[in-house]
């Protein structure tokens, strides 16, 4: 079996080193900016949540960083991107600003929803990102239309479904297995497994022990990935959409991650261990490892320090521009239920 | 013994159909199971076994002829083995009338102007449909058919016959039957900009999809604060076909109409279906398009004009009268012009709202009626709580108070799920007298 072949390869090299040559000096550095912003992002809105500035729910993504930051780096312009609404840093890895994205989340004029959609619903046609989706396992179908769109019309576009292994067990994620494999859509469909749908083990969720084969029934090929590694990331990755792109259908990528943080900011996390945190993030923290890696390849403290300072900019300037833009003009409350028919 | 082998209803809602081929002669000995002639409905060529066994001893209807009323005698088989066979008729009798169909829509009386189309034909609802879309496929090639059986088998209801030889398999798709993950699929497609019609074999089916109706399709327009638009039409038959049961009988005009962000819209005669359905794939919205299987075969004059096609957003006064309004959509337009039609004979004239689109509601055409009437009654086959005759009798009662003469009354279906004996199924779905002793109520007669 190939498919078995290739996932143990990957878990060897995840196991064994982070060094590869899988990513260029310049792609760390890329990787390492564009995690450490998502990062950043993150605990921004987590203390400006705290502050009451932002409502609702908040769903963070410190510690998944590597899952997205490193499979971005496989896509081109033109490819699409959706996921489920833990999403502020899929929207910036797709190339969203910072100052859009936390403006939105503040409920403000100058957010990428005019301030109509908040955290979990956020779009751009322009970087391929189709949201934001709020409902468990919608994104999976969602995203099989996307590769449909780009099949029917015969680009070479590829589009990322991302989902969590608590909506991994949806109905409409098997569904959307086999209409995909039906009509050899270009999908990847990237299972998110942070090990807990909120507060509910994945042990305890899923019958499945090895979710890169949830697929394999439609011939889908699949593989486990490190997901603590952009590395490990980026080179299955490559596979995925390479596989796509010719024309062969979907693939299916199950990346083991962690969150760090709860379910959403209204969880207390009682459900798993402060011991089982720690221990990920001090041995498995994607940024790092990308820092280890960066020194070793020989970047100055100093240069990465240029990098920390820039990302920190960028997210205190969202910061400041999400307080300072104002709320929607309240005629925002009846625009956009319809569009005009021409 | 003479039995005779009648034509037999092959689908529910099947009332006549093509005798199209004898696979037995006259004079042939026939086993129970034999394949003794093939049948077209409107739906499907089905074949026809012999339930006994002996000999085919008279063709009644011979092959090629349409309009074959069911339970009509189409052949003779003598019984008992072996006995003499009685001599064939010397010629075939003339195929039988076709049997009275679904009530079919009187012609409109004085209908209100509307743009003149011009030159029209006899077309059946089936026909405007698949003419619809095929016109709207050639025009633009982001215009695709998904669902269930559309594509080889021709349509569940025979409404895409023909659409997968013009446009191929990328435009025309058979899905499994997985309504959740076929219409999440459309809507993302929608999302980048194509634009699906996909076609569920009947609105039941749509509740399977529903989050991605309600969910993805019609909010992400204002989620997004305007940048994703989402064109795609849902469509099928809905409603109470024939003797089909609860889970298969339901109208669902109410549950899609409380939406924003979707439009939702109920044709009547092959017009409607055309014009309407048209309008709703150039529509950049999501719309619903809730079709009638009983209407399916049913005729009406369509314009031919090439460019024809109707707004979604007015209503039609199909009959003009004075005495009150009935307000009406898909087939209840049916039973209200009926009910109509026995007014005037009792002296009442009443006037007839085709609703045509649910939402947006034409509220405007509806309170220029009951200005003129006083009376408003409420006619469709949803059922009674929060059902769209609620929503016309508020709007009614709010714009129109002063000018009402006695309270609205609905005439619409049972309050319980669908039965499936055919008389309690009968009265479960509004009747036209009932229509009848509603418009005398309200008028005080």
């Amino acid at each position: 079996m190939v498919q078995a072949a290739e996932s143990a390869t990957t878990k060897r090299r995840a196991k064994g080193s982070n060094r590869e040559p899988v990513l260029s000096k310049e792609q760390w550095q890329q990787a390492y900016r564009d995690m450490l912003l998502i990062r950043r992002f993150e605990e921004k809105a987590g203390q400006l949540y705290g502050m009451g500035l932002i409502g609702g729910f908040c769903h963070l993504y410190i510690g998944q960083e590597a899952v997205v930051v490193g499979m971005q780096m496989c896509l081109e312009k033109g490819d699409q991107v959706v996921t489920s609404y833990r999403d502020h840093g899929h929207m910036l890895a797709t190339g969203m600003e910072a100052r859009g994205v936390m403006a939105e989340l503040t409920g403000r004029a100058g957010g990428y929803s005019r301030g109509k959609g908040g955290s979990m619903h956020m779009f751009s046609r322009e970087k391929g990102f189709y949201g934001g989706h709020g409902i468990v396992g919608a994104q999976v179908s969602i995203g099989a239309g996307l590769g449909f769109a780009n099949w029917y019309r015969g680009n070479k576009g590829v589009a990322v479904a991302y989902f969590g292994e608590g909506a991994s067990n949806q109905g409409q994620c098997f569904e959307s297995f086999n209409l995909a494999a039906l009509l050899k859509l270009p999908v990847i469909f990237v299972i998110e497994n942070n090990k807990y749908g909120m507060g509910t083990s994945v042990e305890r969720a899923s019958a499945s022990k090895d979710l890169s084969k949830n697929a394999s029934p439609w011939g889908i090929p699949g593989e486990q990935v490190d997901g603590m590694s952009v590395s490990a990331v980026k080179e299955a990755g490559e596979r995925a959409a390479q596989y796509c792109r010719e024309g062969r259908g979907p693939y299916l990528l199950e990346m083991k991650t962690y969150r760090y943080r709860g379910h959403s900011m209204s969880d207390p996390a009682k459900y798993r261990t402060r011991e089982e945190v720690q221990k990920m993030r001090e041995q498995h923290d994607c940024i790092e490892t990308a820092r280890t890696t960066l020194l070793e390849l020989a970047v100055t403290e100093a240069e990465l320090k240029k990098i920390d300072d820039e990302v920190k900019v960028i997210v205190q300037d969202a910061a400041d521009f999400a307080q300072a833009s104002p709320e929607p003009d309240e005629a925002e409350l009846w625009t956009d239920v319809l569009l005009e028919a021409k | 013994m003479a039995t005779a082998i009648l034509m037999p209803a092959l689908s529910p809602t099947m009332t006549e159909g093509k005798l199209a081929r004898w696979l037995k002669k006259e004079g042939d000995a026939v086993k129970s199971g034999d394949v003794l002639a093939e049948i077209e409905t409107d739906k499907a060529t089905m074949e026809v076994e012999a339930v006994d066994e002996g000999i085919l001893t008279r063709i009644i209807v011979p092959e090629g002829t349409e309009g074959v009323a069911v339970n009509s005698p189409i052949a003779e088989l003598n019984g008992g083995a072996g006995e003499a066979a009685p001599a064939p008729a010397a010629r075939p009798e003339p195929a039988p009338a076709p049997a009275a169909a679904a009530p079919q829509a009187p012609a409109a009386v004085a209908a209100a102007p509307e743009k003149d189309w011009g030159e029209t034909k006899p077309t059946t609802v089936r026909e405007a449909l698949r003419d619809a879309m095929a016109a709207e496929m050639r025009r633009d090639a982001d215009v695709f058919l998904m669902g269930e059986e559309v594509a080889q088998y021709q349509g569940a209801y025979k409404i895409s016959q023909g659409l997968l030889d013009e446009f191929g398999a990328k435009r025309v798709i058979d899905t499994p039957i997985t309504e959740h993950g076929f219409t999440g699929m459309a809507v993302g497609a929608a999302m980048t900009g194509l634009k699906p019609i996909v076609e569920f074999m009947t609105f039941n089916f749509s509740m399977q999809a529903i989050d991605h109706i309600i969910n993805s399709a019609a909010k992400t327009l204002y989620m997004s604060g305007g940048q994703l638009g989402c064109p795609i039409v849902f469509r099928g038959p809905n409603g109470a076909a024939s003797r089909v049961a609860a889970q298969h009988s339901q109208c669902y005009a109410s549950w899609y109409a409380h939406v924003p962000g979707l439009k939702v819209v109920a044709p009547w005669s092959a017009a409607d279906a055309k014009g309407l359905l048209r309008a709703a794939i150039r529509d950049p919205n999501p719309v619903i398009f809730l079709e009638n299987e009983i209407l399916y075969g049913q005729t009406f004059d369509c314009p031919v004009d090439e460019d024809f096609i109707l707004p979604i957003s007015q209503a039609k006064v199909e009959r003009v009268g004075k005495d009150v309004t009935l307000v009406a959509y898909s087939i209840a337009v049916s039973w209200a012009m009926s009910a109509a039609e026995e007014l005037a004979k009792q002296g009442i004239e009443a006037e007839v709202i085709n609703l045509r689109s649910i939402r947006p509601l034409d509220v405007e055409t509806i309170v220029a009626s009951v200005k003129k009437t006083h009376r408003l009654v409420t006619v469709e086959e949803g059922w009674p709580y929060a059902n769209i005759g609620t929503e016309v009798a508020m709007q009614v009662t709010e714009a129109a108070w002063d000018w009402l003469d006695a309270p609205p009354v609905r005439v619409c279906g049972k309050d319980i799920p669908m039965p499936y004996a055919a008389n309690l199924e009968k009265l479960a779905l509004p009747t036209v007298p009932e229509i009848v002793e509603a418009a005398k109520r309200v008028t005080y007669k």
